[in-house]
């Protein structure tokens, strides 16, 4: 029992955390119909102007709230330059574009911060562990996370049903020829988006470097599992992120922690551990082709 | 018309006659390929090699039995696939005579027949040893200045076994090397292995999963295999899970020094087994170290180390033969004697081209100057002869 709260809350963390970088993916997908590879390439500039913030501030907190405005300037000067060009065209040339972004940053980071890699430490006043039942600890760090992003999984939804910006985001990912016809001013909420996307890519960034560990790369590797949240939860919808983050959450760390056990049972020991993982990554995406042939639009998507 | 149809043929054929008796050719240089990861997250380990391998040369004078050498480097950006396509690049555009490097057991695999099937190239592995090249694939055009995947978790295994340590929980990634360690470990251990995790290679981030279960299972000890910037990540998870101080940590390959900077003060106490430290007491380790240290002021790595030796193997053989590289057999068994000031030590090629080693135990200490670095505290198994070699059908 405590081992199986323990593990679920490791995939509500764990989907929360993807949860932040499904949004601003599934905004800027679904709003502005762009295809953004380079979200990941966010996710590790967050954690990287974080790394450097938190040096000269010398307090975690500080220097994590600096970095949220940072990249947020980083996302509309990126959206400036680059990505206004693309709305025009086709996907695959978006894709081909923001590839060549991802190598970009790679390289940038490469030349500002080194090839080594850096790391955050936890800080002091979370590295302790709570009791989450008696007699099973919990990293408080992990509590913060849980913390963060379910206030900012609120405040998302609160700013998109609630204020006049969500109801242009929303009316936005219904039908975007539509609001720019009735005069809303395009460019500018597309800039607004796309920061707002970044900001949240650096907010799950900065946050998963004290876990991770930051280096070249590092949002490419998970960029992958947060398409396929927005595939799943529908583009566009944040709702559907949200949902769709938690179940990937979940999947992911019940494939980690049960299926060995349950394949051992049928199986040698060794085929059963090293094919656990491999079964586990596949879940997920057999996860998507159900949704997909069952609601082709995703869990919360807008029907044509 | 018939003429421009010979044309290319009878320039070709020229250029090829001209070329081969030029008195020149004796002074072209030796050519060294050098495929390692230069970009990407693990590219601090490429830089470390990079750095031993500039080293060796700058010891050497940039010759070998007289000759100039060139060193070429590739870039396997962390892919098999990549790491193949160079290194074909290196075989049959460059002509390379000897190909070193390869970090990963995966990209070592996929690249091996590309290099070795050609016959005029060597390859020397200054870090992978997966058990197929130790056992049936071996290859007399193969030799390592590393060790096979098994052989240092044995060695941990082996001193687990001595301390007395009851039993085990193992994680490694699940890869052609994690395999091997896994494998390797429980040869020596003969403790109750209490539950064991493959973990998702290379982008599983978060191990809290697999560290729930430790705290369920309660074992004894864990061992681990994270190479390069994922060692850091499970150090640090490691710590903050609040395991640490209940369940002591075990290492192969998961604390060097690269990591140590990210790890700092959680890499403290934890002890891990390598065929080479930093602080081995022989002349040859003694300038490589201090000369590594004086020019970029930081302690070279165990990849460093075996890359250095690698070049050295190579430098060994050229001496022997005076520069004279163009009889193969002759070249492969110069290269066989290992005679040459190993870092290591002196060692032994067994028969299928690996060294025959001392492998010891190490833990992470501050110098005098506060630098974390990895110090020597035990021997863990001497000349110790990988378990595939007896697979290996070459004498």
């Amino acid at each position: 029992m405590d081992y199986l709260v323990l593990q679920m809350l490791n995939g509500v963390q764990l989907g929360l955390l993807m949860f932040l970088l499904a949004a601003g993916l599934t905004l800027t997908f679904g709003i502005m119909d762009l295809v953004n590879l380079a979200h990941g390439s966010l996710y590790m500039m967050g954690a990287y102007i974080a790394w450097t913030l938190i040096g000269w501030t010398d307090s975690f907190v500080l220097g994590a709230i600096l970095a949220l405005p940072a990249t947020f300037l980083l996302g509309i000067a990126v959206e400036a330059v680059v990505m206004r060009r693309l709305y025009a065209r086709d996907h695959l040339d978006q894709v081909l574009a923001t590839f060549g972004l991802i190598l970009f940053f790679n390289e940038l980071v490469r030349v500002i911060w080194g090839p080594a890699g850096k790391s955050i430490a936890v800080p002091q006043f979370l590295s302790h562990t709570v009791d989450i039942l008696p007699g099973v600890p919990y990293p408080a760090y992990r509590f913060a996370i849980i913390a963060v992003g379910a206030v900012v999984a609120v405040l998302l939804a609160w700013l998109v049903a609630r204020t006049r910006v969500g109801m242009l985001i929303r009316a936005g990912a219904s039908n975007r020829r539509m609001i720019g016809a009735l005069g809303i001013n395009i460019e500018l909420l597309f800039s607004l988006v796309f920061g707002l996307g970044a900001v949240f890519a650096a907010l799950a960034g900065l946050m998963a470097a004290p876990l991770t560990s930051i280096k070249i790369g590092m949002g490419d590797d998970i960029l992958i599992l947060a398409f396929v949240i927005i595939v799943i939860g529908g583009i566009g919808s944040i709702k559907g992120a949200f949902v769709a983050a938690m179940v990937v959450g979940q999947i992911d760390i019940v494939g980690r922690a049960f299926l060995p056990d349950f394949l051992k049972t049928f199986m040698s020991s060794a085929a059963a551990s090293s094919a656990a993982p491999a079964i586990s990554q596949v879940l997920v995406y057999v996860l998507m082709a159900g949704v997909l042939v069952w609601r082709p639009t995703g869990l919360f998507g807008q029907r044509n | 018309m018939k003429s421009k149809l010979f044309g290319p043929a009878t320039i070709a054929a020229m250029a090829t006659l001209g070329l081969g008796s030029l008195p020149a050719m004796a002074q072209s240089p030796i050519k060294i390929g050098f495929v390692s990861t230069f970009s990407g997250p693990q590219a601090a380990i490429g830089e470390d090699m990079r750095r031993s391998v500039e080293l060796a040369k700058e010891h050497l004078g940039g010759k070998m039995g007289g000759k100039p050498f060139e060193i070429i480097y590739e870039d396997d950006t962390f892919k098999p696939d990549v790491g193949k396509a160079r290194s074909e690049k290196l075989v049959l555009q460059d002509k390379v005579d000897f190909i070193g490097g390869y970090i990963w057991s995966n990209v070592l695999l996929a690249s091996l027949k590309t290099v070795t099937d050609e016959g005029n190239t060597i390859l020397v592995s200054a870090n992978a040893g997966p058990s197929q090249i130790a056992g049936e694939l071996c290859n007399k055009n193969f030799f390592s200045t590393s060790w096979n995947n098994d052989q240092t978790p044995m060695a941990m295994g082996e001193y687990l076994q001595k301390k007395g340590v009851k039993s085990l929980y193992l994680m490694a990634p699940n890869y052609a090397a994690g395999k091997d360690m896994m494998a390797g470990v429980k040869r020596t251990f003969k403790g109750e292995i209490k539950g064991e995790d493959f973990t998702k290679w290379p982008d599983q981030l978060d191990f809290s999963a697999e560290l729930a279960k430790i705290r369920a299972a309660k074992p004894d000890g864990i061992f681990i295999f994270y190479p390069g910037a994922h060692g850091v990540q499970f150090l640090t998870q490691y710590a903050a899970s609040g395991l640490k101080g209940q369940v002591p940590l075990y290492q192969v390959f998961s604390i060097d020094a690269i990591t140590l900077p990210q790890q700092k003060d959680l890499a403290l106490g934890i002890l891990g087994a390598q065929e080479w430290v930093n602080d081995l007491p022989n002349d040859a380790n003694k300038k490589y170290v201090a000369d590594f240290k004086k020019k970029h002021g930081t302690y070279p790595s165990f990849y460093g180390a075996q890359s250095y030796d690698a070049i050295m193997l190579i430098a060994s053989a050229a001496e022997a033969l005076k520069g004279d590289l163009s009889n193969k057999d002759k070249v492969r068994a110069e290269m066989k004697k290992a005679n040459f000031k190993s870092v290591r030590g002196d060692f032994k090629f067994g028969n299928n081209n690996f060294p025959i080693e001392n492998f010891y135990i190490q833990d992470t200490v501050k110098d005098a100057s506060g630098m974390l670095t990895l110090k020597t505290v035990a021997t863990a198994v001497t000349a110790a002869v990988d378990p595939y070699a007896s697979k290996c059908p070459m004498k």
